[in-house]
């Protein structure tokens, strides 16, 4: 099918490939820029990318540590060591450390790229990682010394370092839209509705969940309902779906699917998804209306999942065949299946039937592992395998990406499952009405499985971060292309 | 131009909208909510001891909510809107890994309870997974006037030396024992538990176990897992207690005795600075009247007098309604 990305007008900046000779990407075709820009966009990109795989490595680090101290629980029980402070540092560092720098890295690439123009502010790009490191840093240091905003689920943040990430975002915000409008065609590239909708946002829940003079008592559980499911629903997924708006069609060498489906799946993620967060409030003392609203939009999120989904696969129709030689593609499928699968998974547990059994139990922490892992952290990888080579000219051993690959896939199986069948054995024990000790003794052996899981997760995330290193400075070209020729059977570039 | 600020513009304004009536709008109304009848605020160290609650992260493992759901029925009565009227922070949580602390101040009323079981929670709960908050202790040689030395058990204490409680323990345990439900008039749920049907217990589906003499039967395995909910965190699985902490119930005069009326006494209405064998306990003993039934409750007086040696005469349900009808 020889479809050329000047044949579908609606996708004028599709993520054509506009590859150099030194196997760089460059734009400057499209708008004259130079070849600095090219470079301060590659740098940049690889300092986000670097920090970002440096957070990731410390925060599971830390994850580990916890999943090792439910079978040991004296120890390291010492007062900055305890379970209770590292907890909230190992979440809020994977959220506001690794995903969110990682992505929003990629989301600069994708926007200067996919507009065919430079960025509008290097400078400014540099401030947002700065800021982003000194609140995360901060975060840590806050919370390690017992500065915890009443454990509140990722804004336990003190608020004036809550207050540099919304500076941050700011930045963020106000750069990507600044680069977008300098965009070389008239139509903005899907990609920059997902990111740019996802800063704005974000920038709304930082604000709402800041303010301290309106929230009390219920009135701030109503607030943790809404903050808890917005800052994974409208920050991660939607950056996480800008990557592969643009990563898919870019390695395959063939336009989005359908452009229409991906504006609906936009339009009702910002329906659905906003309304949600009490479904981890159901039979609380949250007023009936309020829960109820949550079970019907997570309901409606099948809309925008499916919807999107549906046109992540049929952009890859014909095409799986090609995996085999792309393994930036197979971190990418496995993002998708990871969000199909988990938003579905989401959405089954909002019931009220389903909730009466999961929750409190361990199989939320398998959910929110195999979304914010399954789907958010291999959609980062993907783009950064796909992304961050075509900026660099240099290319990870493919060797070291499969060896990534099937350490963090197989150890997130093991991870979900074993919390899963955990999960439902404590919520069973309990619906039994047995002494609550004996949920405690039968997650036990869950509890070792999840941390065999953590262990390879963490490994693999050791070889990522070599991966890492060979992208950005180690000799050039290791591997062939991430990029596949628009061939029928997998045709490396 | 016009494109990107109708994208980015409108995506704003429709989530700033959707924002404000699911989340501002009704949060500064439930902010309003009154507290409920007896809901009190918390005194100045109750609120340290929720500072250092949620500084050392007690609430990602347990929840202060309690669902309207038979298997949240161990935890006390539904919360209602009224009870967290002074609840900023919030503390709902959102996992329990262990039991959920709603009303840990009525079940658990004992302050060297909870000093010794966050000294080492495995002295009190031996399979307990919680980590250990020794850091929220000083050992010392001689214990300070005004200060009281923890009875920890010897298998947990340190070689030598005495331990002794820091501020931030006091604060945090007057915080665990602020935490009380209190009733709420007219509702038939728990408070009314001793009129309601009992709640079945695991192991209910075996047939009962015959125990006891005098041609008079009694559900053991019933017996056994209430005493295992209720009693065991303090008398311990052995019936031994913990010396100078919480009295044995093996051998105890009241309990291995013909005459019940005192061991069923203490069960419904709970005791305080008893002494036992010679031995001066401190701590105190919750009431039982309230969450349990006269069935239940001679099932756990049974399985008390049937027990590690203990051979006294069986009581009844009805021998246990009679003394709840007499009151204190």
């Amino acid at each position: 099918m020889a479809v050329t990305v000047q044949d579908l007008p609606r996708t004028a900046n599709a993520p054509v490939a506009r590859t150099g000779g030194d196997g760089r990407e460059s734009s400057k075709a499209v708008t004259g820029h130079t070849e600095r820009d090219d470079h301060a966009l590659a740098n940049v990109f690889t300092a986000y990318i670097v920090s970002a795989t440096f957070w990731l490595l410390f925060a599971t680090a830390v994850g580990l540590l916890l999943a090792f101290k439910f079978g040991a629980p004296d120890f390291w029980a010492e007062r900055y060591l305890t379970f209770g402070r590292l907890r909230p540092i190992h979440t809020n560092d994977t959220f506001y450390g690794w995903a969110s720098i990682a992505l929003v890295g990629l989301a600069y690439y994708v926007a200067a790229r996919s507009s065919g123009t430079k960025l509008y502010s290097i400078k400014l790009a540099w401030w947002g990682l700065a800021l982003f490191n000194i609140a995360a840093i901060a975060g840590t240091i806050a919370l390690d010394l017992g500065y915890n905003w009443g454990d509140l689920e990722y804004r336990e943040w003190p608020w004036p370092i809550r207050l540099i990430f919304f500076a941050a975002l700011l930045v963020t915000a106000w750069n990507l839209i600044a680069t977008v409008a300098r965009r070389s065609s008239e139509d903005i590239y899907l990609s920059n509705w997902y990111t740019i909708g996802a800063v704005l946002w974000t920038c709304i829940i930082a604000i709402v969940a800041i303010l301290p003079w309106y929230q009390h008592g219920l009135g701030q559980v109503a607030i943790s309902g809404y903050y808890m499911h917005n800052a994974v629903g409208m920050w991660f997924t939607p950056l996480a779906l800008g990557v592969f708006y643009y990563a898919i069609p870019k390695i395959l060498s063939r336009p989005i699917y359908s452009y229409a489906l991906g504006v609906l799946a936009f339009w009702t993620n910002l329906l659905f998804y906003p309304l949600l967060g009490a479904h981890h409030f159901l039979f609380s003392p949250l007023p009936w209306w309020l829960q109820t609203i949550a079970i019907v939009c997570s309901v409606g999120m099948l809309v925008p999942v499916w919807g999107g989904s549906a046109n992540y696969l049929l952009t890859m129709r014909g095409r799986y065949r090609d995996m085999i030689h792309s393994y930036p593609l197979m971190f990418i499928f496995v993002g998708v299946i990871g969000y199909l699968f988990g938003s579905t998974q989401g959405t089954v547990e909002a019931f009220r039937s389903m909730q009466a059994i999961w929750h409190f139990t361990n199989f939320t922490v398998g959910h929110s592992h195999l979304t914010m892992y399954g789907f958010v952290t291999f959609a980062a990888w993907g783009g950064i395998y796909a992304l961050l080579p075509l900026a660099t000219g240099k290319s990870p051993g493919r060797l070291g990406i499969a060896l990534h690959f099937w350490l963090a896939l197989v150890g997130s199986f093991i991870y979900v499952i074993s919390l899963s069948i955990g999960g439902t054995v404590q919520g069973l024990d309990w619906v039994h009405q047995k002494p609550f000790l004996q949920s405690v003794v039968d997650m036990q052996p869950y509890y070792v499985w999840r941390g065999v899981g953590g262990m390879l997760m963490f490994v693999s995330h050791g070889v990522f971060a070599w991966n890492v290193w060979r992208m950005t400075s180690g000799r050039p070209g290791n591997a062939a292309s991430p990029i596949l020729g628009p061939g029928e059977q997998g045709v490396t570039a | 131009m016009k494109k990107l600020l109708a994208i980015a513009g409108g995506a704003l304004s429709v989530y700033l909208v959707i924002v404000l009536f699911i989340a501002v709008i009704p949060s500064i109304e439930l902010s309003q909510t009154p507290p409920g009848p007896g809901v009190q605020p918390l005194t100045p160290l109750e609120a340290e001891g929720r500072a250092v609650f949620a500084a050392d992260g007690c609430g990602y493992c347990h929840t202060q909510q309690v669902r309207p759901l038979p298997e949240d029925k161990a935890f006390g009565r539904p919360s209602a809107p009224g009870d967290f009227a002074y609840q900023t922070p919030e503390l709902l949580g959102s996992e329990r890994t262990g039991p959920d602390l709603t009303n840990v101040g009525s079940t658990k009323p004992s302050d060297v309870w909870q000093y010794i079981h966050l000294y080492d929670p495995r002295a009190v709960e031996p399979e307990s997974i919680m980590p250990n908050f020794k850091f929220l202790f000083r050992v010392v040689d001689q214990v300070p006037v005004g200060d009281t030395a923890v009875p920890v058990p010897a298998a947990f204490a340190p070689g030598a030396g005495k331990v002794i409680p820091t501020q931030k323990a006091k604060a945090l345990v007057a915080y665990l024992l602020s935490l009380k439900q209190q009733p709420i008039p007219g509702y038939a749920g728990h408070a009314g538990a001793a009129l309601a049907a009992p709640v079945p217990a695991p192991g209910s589906a075996a047939p009962a176990t015959p125990a006891g003499g005098a041609g008079y039967r009694y559900d053991a395995a019933k017996g056994a897992a209430l005493f295992m909910a209720n009693c065991s965190a303090c008398h311990q699985a052995t019936g031994e207690g913990i010396p100078g902490a919480f009295p044995p119930l093996k051998g105890n005069a009241a309990v291995d005795n013909p005459d019940p009326t005192l061991h069923i006494h203490t069960v419904l209405q709970g005791a305080h600075g008893v002494t036992i064998g010679g031995v001066e306990y401190t701590s105190v003993m919750p009431p039982f009247a309230g969450q349990l039934s006269d069935e239940d409750i001679a099932n756990i007086v049974n399985y008390e007098r049937s027990s590690w040696g203990n051979h006294a005469k069986p009581v009844t349900s009805t021998q246990v309604a009679a003394l709840r009808a007499k009151g204190e």
